[in-house]
């Protein structure tokens, strides 16, 4: 899959000394040149604001910012562009579920059901909304490998639960979670599910009339896109009741003095000049991962993962976290390498012109669970070789040697 | 593999203080107690210090994070015990100043013993808070108490 390399321009650079590895697209992948060119050449032609303006290039810019709502729309498989909000990214997405949606329906005594591998972004919002309604925050317990079992779902969920949010691929672990499963259970209780999926749309597809999900949430900066732009899909009847969280000019129908009314949907949500060229890369961005294949992606990510397992194992004293068979997790490995700390660990890669994630990946929960305040984190994309993985491993080599023997 | 950017910021000093911390520990509930933790990276510091009036009586710190972090409070616990508040604070303020990669008067080096050997982190700017989250944590406690 080395084909998609030269799309990307970052990739040929070298980094102290050393080529360029990018091994942190969990945190932000690279964006292809085909969405780099997209929005350059809107801002050279067509830059206008939308919805507003009656001359020619108010409506190319509205065109193609409605446009790419469409693609989304498409590449999530929603059945209506009524149901596809633009946001700043998961982070706003979630926060605006649990603000709007959760604060017209929790009330004192419900359940609010997540996961202890929650990211920050899809935990402080509920645990603030349990707090703020009284209600009763609950976490789905995990296996030893880091997965959460049908079982324990339905041991968990209740008919006092309203809202279960949980991750669709876990940006530690790398598990992939049951998610069509998870919300036939919540739905038999009267709940509705939320789902974080930052790191799964940029590597598998997705189908929210197949999952059932009722909201669903990602980032376009993590899927070849720039950053500042994300989705929030909700079922239309669920966003129809939702008031809007921000006010002001885009999302109006009339405004008096003491009395106004709503855009129609999506727009009641989008207050505000929106990112309009975000917008237009996303769709950009979807149009470059349609074409290659979302399944494609997948396969690849698959077997680079298969065969980073396969050669970190070989190297004594590190520790891999989450589930062992690759069939159960996504893109990326997380671990930590005996006597050496993830930051110490992250600088020596870097010093050799790897880039990975070191700290607490957003989830220290997560990393309470784990028994470890901080681990190091490595993740594929398309533009992701087994080369890199060998590159990878020399590394940690290398860090295990100049730790453990130097000093 | 290349290392020799790296023995600018890890040395053996560094790797010493990292693998032996001095002064590791708690003091008992009369001292005064500093939390502080780096919200980016998860490395955090209980940091107890002793105070005589004026005087730095003793200083003992506990805490989870990288080699940088950890022997920079090692060090430091070590650089301000028996010291004024006021030269604990300046010994801070010079530090930072080490991190920022200003010159630094060879003779408060010398005052500041095992200290120096990190004035490496400067050419690693995304480690640099490792380095200071010791001292912040120290400024903090030596200011609260009640003079």
């Amino acid at each position: 899959m080395n084909e998609f390399r030269k799309d990307f321009p970052i990739l040929n650079q070298e980094v102290n000394g050393h080529p360029l590895v990018y091994l942190d697209s969990a945190a932000t992948s690279q964006k292809p040149k085909q969405v780099l060119d997209v929005i350059r050449r809107y801002y050279d032609l067509d830059n206008s604001n939308v919805h507003r303006g009656v001359h020619t290039l108010g409506n190319r810019a509205t065109d193609s910012y409605e446009g790419s709502r469409e693609k989304v729309r498409k590449f999530i498989n929603a059945k209506s562009t009524k149901e596809i909000i633009y946001t700043r990214g998961t982070t706003t997405s979630l926060n605006t579920v649990a603000s709007g949606y959760g604060r017209q329906h929790v009330e004192e005594g419900d359940e609010i059901i997540i996961s202890y591998m929650e990211h920050h972004s899809n935990l402080i919002p509920w645990q603030q909304l349990a707090k703020e309604k009284k209600a009763v925050l609950k976490y789905l317990d995990l296996e030893e490998d880091g997965t959460i079992t049908l079982e324990t779902v339905r041991n968990t969920i209740t008919d006092k639960t309203k809202i279960v949010a949980i991750t669709m691929a876990s940006n530690v672990l790398g598990t992939i979670n049951p998610i069509k499963e998870i919300a036939e259970i919540a739905h038999a209780h009267g709940a509705i599910i939320v789902v974080d999926a930052a790191q799964a749309a940029p590597h598998m597809p997705i189908d929210v009339q197949d999952l059932d999900a009722d909201f669903l949430g990602f980032s376009g900066h993590k899927m070849g896109g720039p950053t500042g732009i994300g989705v929030l899909y909700g079922k239309e009847a669920l966003l129809e009741e939702m008031d809007p969280i921000e006010f002001g000019g885009e999302m109006i129908d009339f405004v008096d003095l003491y009395e106004s009314t709503w855009k129609e949907l999506p727009w009641k949500f989008e207050g505000g000049t929106p990112n309009i060229a975000g917008a237009i890369g996303l769709g950009a961005a979807i149009d470059y991962l349609t074409e290659i294949g979302l399944e494609n992606i997948a396969n690849h990510e698959h077997e680079l993962v298969e065969y980073a397992l396969q050669e970190m194992d070989k190297i004594g004293g590190l520790s891999i976290y989450g589930p062992r068979d690759p069939n159960q997790r996504c893109g990326l490995i997380t671990f930590n390498l005996e006597g050496v700390h993830p930051h110490d660990l992250a600088t020596v890669l870097d010093m050799n012109g790897i880039a990975i994630r070191a700290g607490h990946h957003c989830a220290q929960p997560l990393m309470k669970w784990l028994s470890c305040s901080a681990t190091a984190r490595a993740s594929f994309y398309i533009y992701n070789t087994k080369q890199d993985i060998d590159r990878l491993v020399e590394g940690l080599r290398g860090a295990k040697e100049y730790f453990n023997d130097v000093f | 593999m290349s290392f020799n950017n790296l023995d600018q910021l890890y040395r053996s000093v560094i790797m010493d203080h990292y693998k032996k911390p001095r002064n590791k520990g708690s003091l008992d509930e009369n001292s005064v107690t500093i939390d502080m933790n780096n919200p980016t990276c998860g490395d955090r510091i209980h940091l107890t210090l002793k105070l005589n009036g004026e005087i730095v009586e003793d200083a003992r710190f506990d805490g989870e994070g990288c080699s940088i972090s950890m022997s920079s409070a090692s060090m430091m616990t070590e650089a301000i015990k028996g010291k004024d508040i006021n030269e604990a604070l300046n010994y801070a303020d010079v530090f930072s100043k080490m991190m920022l990669g200003e010159d630094i008067d060879e003779d408060i080096i010398d005052e500041l013993g095992d200290v120096a050997a990190l004035q490496g982190v400067a050419k690693f700017p995304a480690r640099i808070k490792c380095a200071t989250l010791a001292w912040k944590a120290m400024e903090k406690g030596v200011k609260e108490e009640p003079k």
